[in-house]
């Protein structure tokens, strides 16, 4: 049998463990990659030239992060890496990249798609303001330039990455003004049960929230986001939240790091064709998978946070798993001790990840209380009194119709960073679920293609 | 926050060598392994203007996924400061050319 | 079950088309079911390229398209808005003197139907579209075609037929249509039944699907046309701009909305299916376009594209709708099969179709779309 020609999008954890699976067994894959570098989101390697330790930039997931980049330094002769090549659409059996304005089409047998994911955001008034960045970039300046986001931080949003990113500026030397939290304790212990699967990460987080009460940071729980203050010019200037109590809390700084936990970054695998499914716990709509990572579409199989928000460990079990089902669909030995392992681990990572979205629930109940003029859409600077037009006046109650007459999502981020929001804004406006309302179908290209690109000479 | 204070605080690998690029014609001095839009916001507020509000912008998810972060060269050219390198020499407005750009070839 | 319900006229299909006929048949008193499968304008009529271009046109549409144009200048006294329709001019350019002869030569047979088109060359050309490449060597200009937003006409002329009292069905798929006792019976896919002494068929790509249950088939065939949009800019493309060649893949075309965006279509067809009511566009094609759209406006290079579609677009083998009464039915009306003009056409499609279905006639010729055309085609 011919070997199969097989394409893994994504050189973070769960694209780098299935190189290494798919290699083992002979195979030499083509791993495409939009980063300049490998190691993913997690694992980001810092430019060439910076000097940090593994140890600073990692803190506890330092040896994580140096056996993957150990790994993949290895796979490098054995595997085709493709990197700094964006993967804009996919189409009859083709992935087509893009690297430096030169196209080109890869055929494959068999596409991994693990493309990790990015934040999750619930528009607050004022969030379009300079100096307001997801909580992923509040990170990215720091792990990989070295910098702050500003002089005076407030961390706004909830999940896991918000209580470590705010540590890791605290560590760094940054002034964090305050965890403005909107989920409550009493989530979080609800949330035990399904968190104790994996007792080592639960500890981590326990301690990284008890660093911040030993540091004297202000923490609030259960806050509701009202305003981040600012001006056109000059950008944020202040937070305003109202807090379990009633009462509005108003803090002064430059900076705000905002998120709600991350998002499953699915275009590739709606271009490719995957069913999508509503899953009502998150509100979101994700990739179909069976345990493996199979997709509904013959031949593209889906691993990593870009399919369920497992985490890095997840990722890299998911990858593997998904090398896996490649060789076994092509009529490769199938090495059943291995994947039964595996299986049990994934299950284990995702009863955590189902813990970790009752811990820090989505706020989907702001939507509905947005003050008219605020931006949903930053692209497009659409605000929620023009979306919920559109569902009052014009009868938009389903989500590619609101995009049709709002332009909300039209704009260059694609719906990424607006999507859910916005979804849920028509869904409380019209008082149907999210599931009815749908989601935005994936359009071409992924990210923004250059006129100028030019198909690449043969 | 004046629009001319530096909006991003470095806070560690400062030991490195220093690039010059121009900002709106003024020269910066940005430091190898910088992004533009480390370059740019660590000696100013902002990257550019919303085309659909009155603010300015400075970027959101720094990880080329929002794409707020699109600056402008003097021949009309874009640029994705978050995941452009700076290298010396290397040019950039916060507002589109005055030109219009079908104009310039 | 229910009774049926009861209209003047049904009119099948919410495309822009069927939504226009509706809205003009209130205004001529007709009472009026406006049936759609989905939603109102979601299928050609709310993805296409937007162009409302007159010339270039087959000639003998152009009183339709003259029409037309009327109507697409007074939208906000007629529906309340204006779908964002421009008066911005459209230029056609060429690349040979064997096209520009035949712009020359169309300029002058359409000037009796009333349209003024001026044909600029050489200097003057680049003097006022400082913009066009070096390999551009003539162009139409037709300074009162323009451009409007496919995602808004449809729907606007849907809301606006709703309030002069239209009964609109959106979710509603019809699956059989006949003519019994003088009444039209239309059934739709949940069983509800629907009866007028009218009909209208305006269902685009589908059109033929219910055409040939009155015995009338005809030989449609569907295609994607492919679309692209950049980026927002500052705006500073007012024409529309378009390429006159007879080579498929130089056939581009591309407009800039006054928000900044520039809308791209042309080079290639992609796949299309009126079963699966999707169309796509290959990746190749969006390549091909931007090869082509860079030899009219060179600075284009230096724009991003943000998001491609495509949309299911009917054609007929002479490339000319099916527009009037049945050939075989009294009472039955169509219009559908309309290619890539059809937009531009809707709003004076729907007026003629309504003054057609509430007086028997119709002062703009239409004879050239009759469905006869196709009475011995094979079915
Ligand atoms: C900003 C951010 C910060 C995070 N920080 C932490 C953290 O500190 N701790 C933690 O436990 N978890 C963190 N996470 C979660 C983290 O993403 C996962 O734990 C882990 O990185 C998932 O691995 P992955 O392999 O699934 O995806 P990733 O590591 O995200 O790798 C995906 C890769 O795919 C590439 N890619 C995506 N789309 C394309 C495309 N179209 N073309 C080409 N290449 C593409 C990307 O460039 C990326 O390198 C973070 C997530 C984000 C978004
Ligand atoms: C991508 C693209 C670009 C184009 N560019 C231009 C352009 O720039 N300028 C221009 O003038 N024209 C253009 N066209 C052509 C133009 O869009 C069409 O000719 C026009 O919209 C046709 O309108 P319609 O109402 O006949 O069809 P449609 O808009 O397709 O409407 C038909 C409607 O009938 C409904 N329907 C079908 N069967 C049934 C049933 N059994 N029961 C109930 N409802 C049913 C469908 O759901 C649909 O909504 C373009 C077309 C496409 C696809
Ligand atoms: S900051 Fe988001 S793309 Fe650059």
């Amino acid at each position: 049998m011919a070997e199969p020609r097989v394409i893994i999008v994504g050189a973070g954890p769960a694209g780098v463990r299935a190189a290494e699976t798919l290699v083992a067994a002979g195979l030499r894959p083509t791993v495409v990659d939009e980063g300049r570098r490998d190691g993913g989101q997690i694992y980001r390697r810092q430019p060439e030239g910076f000097a940090r330790s593994s140890a600073e930039l990692y803190g506890t997931e330092a040896a994580r992060a140096e056996a993957l980049h150990a790994t993949f330094d290895d796979l490098r002769p054995k595997i085709d890496y493709r990197p700094g090549h964006l993967a804009w659409n996919v189409a009859d059996g083709h992935l087509h990249v893009v690297h430096d304005g030169s196209a080109e089409a890869l055929p494959f047998d068999a596409m991994i798609v693990a493309a990790g994911a990015t934040d999750r955001l619930m528009p607050v008034k004022g969030w379009q303001h300079a100096g307001v960045y997801s909580l992923g970039a509040a990170q990215i300046a720091l792990k990989s330039q070295g910098c702050a986001i500003g002089r005076r931080v407030v961390f706004l949003g909830t999940g896991p990455l918000m209580q470590l990113v705010a540590a890791q500026y605290r560590k760094a030397g940054a002034q964090v003004v305050a965890l403005l939290d909107t989920s409550r304790l009493w989530h979080q212990i609800r949330a035990l049960p399904k968190l104790v699967s994996r007792p080592d990460v639960l500890a981590k987080g326990v301690g990284l929230a008890a660093s911040h009460l030993l540091a004297g940071t202000m923490v609030r729980r259960g806050v509701t986001p009202v305003e981040i203050f600012g001006d056109a010019d000059g950008g944020v200037s202040g937070v305003g939240v109202r807090l379990v109590s009633g009462r509005d809390l108003r803090l002064a700084c430059d900076a705000v790091a905002l998120g709600y936990h991350l998002r499953p970054e699915t275009q590739l695998a709606d271009l490719a064709g995957c069913d999508f499914t509503f899953d009502a716990a998150t509100r979101q709509f994700w990739p179909v998978i069976d345990e493996d990572g199979r997709s509904s579409v013959p031949g593209i199989y889906l691993a990593g946070d870009g399919v369920r928000i497992q985490g890095a460990d997840g990722a890299e079990i998911a990858g593997q798993l998904a090398a896996l089902a490649v060789l076994a669909d092509r009529g490769r030995s199938a090495p059943t001790e291995q994947i039964s392992r595996l299986r049990q681990q994934r299950r284990a990572m995702e009863r955590f990840r189902a813990g970790i979205s009752e811990a820090f629930p989505w706020p989907h109940h702001l939507a509905a209380g947005l003050a008219e003029e605020t931006v949903v859409c930053r692209c497009e600077g659409i605000t929620a009194g023009e979306l919920r037009a559109v569902v009052h006046d014009k009868g938009a109650d389903e989500m590619n119709r609101a995009k049709a007459l709002s332009r909300v999502g039209m704009g260059r981020c694609q719906g990424r960073y607006c999507g859910h929001a916005a979804a849920e804004v028509v869904a409380a406006a019209t008082q149907l679920s999210p599931a009815v309302v749908g989601r935005l179908r994936g359009q071409a290209p992924v990210k923004p293609l250059a006129i100028r690109t030019r198909r690449a000479a043969p | 926050m004046s629009p001319l204070q530096p909006r991003f605080v470095r806070l560690a690998e400062t030991d490195r060598p220093t690039v010059t690029i121009a900002v709106d014609g003024a020269s910066v001095e940005a430091l190898e392994g910088d992004s533009l839009l480390v370059a740019v916001l660590t000696r100013a507020g902002h990257l550019r203007h919303s085309e659909f509000g009155p603010e300015a912008r400075a970027g959101f998810c720094l990880m080329a996924a929002c794409q707020d972060c699109w600056m402008w060269t003097h021949d009309g050219d874009r640029l994705r400061a978050c995941d452009t390198p700076v290298r010396a020499g290397l040019s950039v407005l916060t507002q589109p050319p005055d030109m219009p750009w079908p104009n310039r070839v | 079950m229910s009774e049926p319900f009861r209209t003047d006229v049904i009119v099948v299909g919410g495309g822009i088309m069927g939504a226009a006929a509706a809205f003009f048949l209130r205004r001529r008193g007709k009472s009026v079911a406006l049936i759609e499968r989905a939603l109102i304008g979601q299928q050609a009529s709310g993805t296409n390229f937007g162009n409302v271009r007159r010339q270039g046109r087959f000639l003998p549409q152009l009183p339709l398209a003259n029409r037309s144009r009327d109507i697409w200048g007074r939208l906000n006294e007629l529906i309340g808005e204006d779908a964002e329709f421009l008066a911005s001019g459209h230029l056609r350019v060429t690349y040979d003197d064997e096209m520009t002869a035949r712009i020359e030569t169309y300029a002058r047979d359409a000037l009796p139907y009333g349209l003024d088109l001026q044909i600029i060359g050489g200097n003057r050309l680049r003097e006022r579209f400082p913009f066009l490449g070096p390999e551009v060597r003539a162009g139409s200009y037709a300074p009162h075609d323009g451009h409007a937003n496919p995602r808004l006409a449809a729907p606007a002329f849907g809301r606006a037929a709703r309030r002069e009292g239209a009964s609109v069905f959106e979710r509603t798929e019809i699956v059989a249509v006949e003519r019994d006792a003088g009444m039209f019976r239309v059934e739709a896919a949940d069983g509800r039944v629907f009866r007028a002494e009218q009909l209208m068929i305006a269902a685009g790509a589908w059109g033929n699907r219910l055409s040939e249950q009155f015995g009338e088939p005809v030989p449609l065939v569907t295609h994607g046309p492919q679309m692209a949009v950049t980026e927002p800019i500052p705006y500073a493309l007012e024409p529309v701009l378009g390429v006159s060649t007879t080579k498929l893949e130089e056939t581009v075309y591309f407009r800039q909305v006054k928000r900044g965006n520039i809308v791209i279509g042309g080079a290639a067809r992609g796949p299309a299916s009126a079963d699966t009511q999707r169309a796509s566009v290959k990746p190749e094609n969006t390549l091909l376009q931007f090869t082509q759209i860079t030899r009219v406006v060179p600075a284009l290079a230096r724009l991003n594209i943000i998001r491609v579609w495509s949309g299911v677009e009917s054609y007929l083998p002479d490339d000319i709708p099916i527009m009037g009464p049945s050939a075989k039915v009294p009472d039955l009306y169509y219009a559908f099969g309309f290619c890539g003009h059809g937009f531009q056409l809707g709003p004076g499609v729907g007026d003629v179709m309504a003054e057609l279905i509430s007086t028997g006639q119709t002062t703009t010729p239409i004879e050239p779309f009759s469905i006869a055309r196709f009475a011995s085609a094979p079915a």
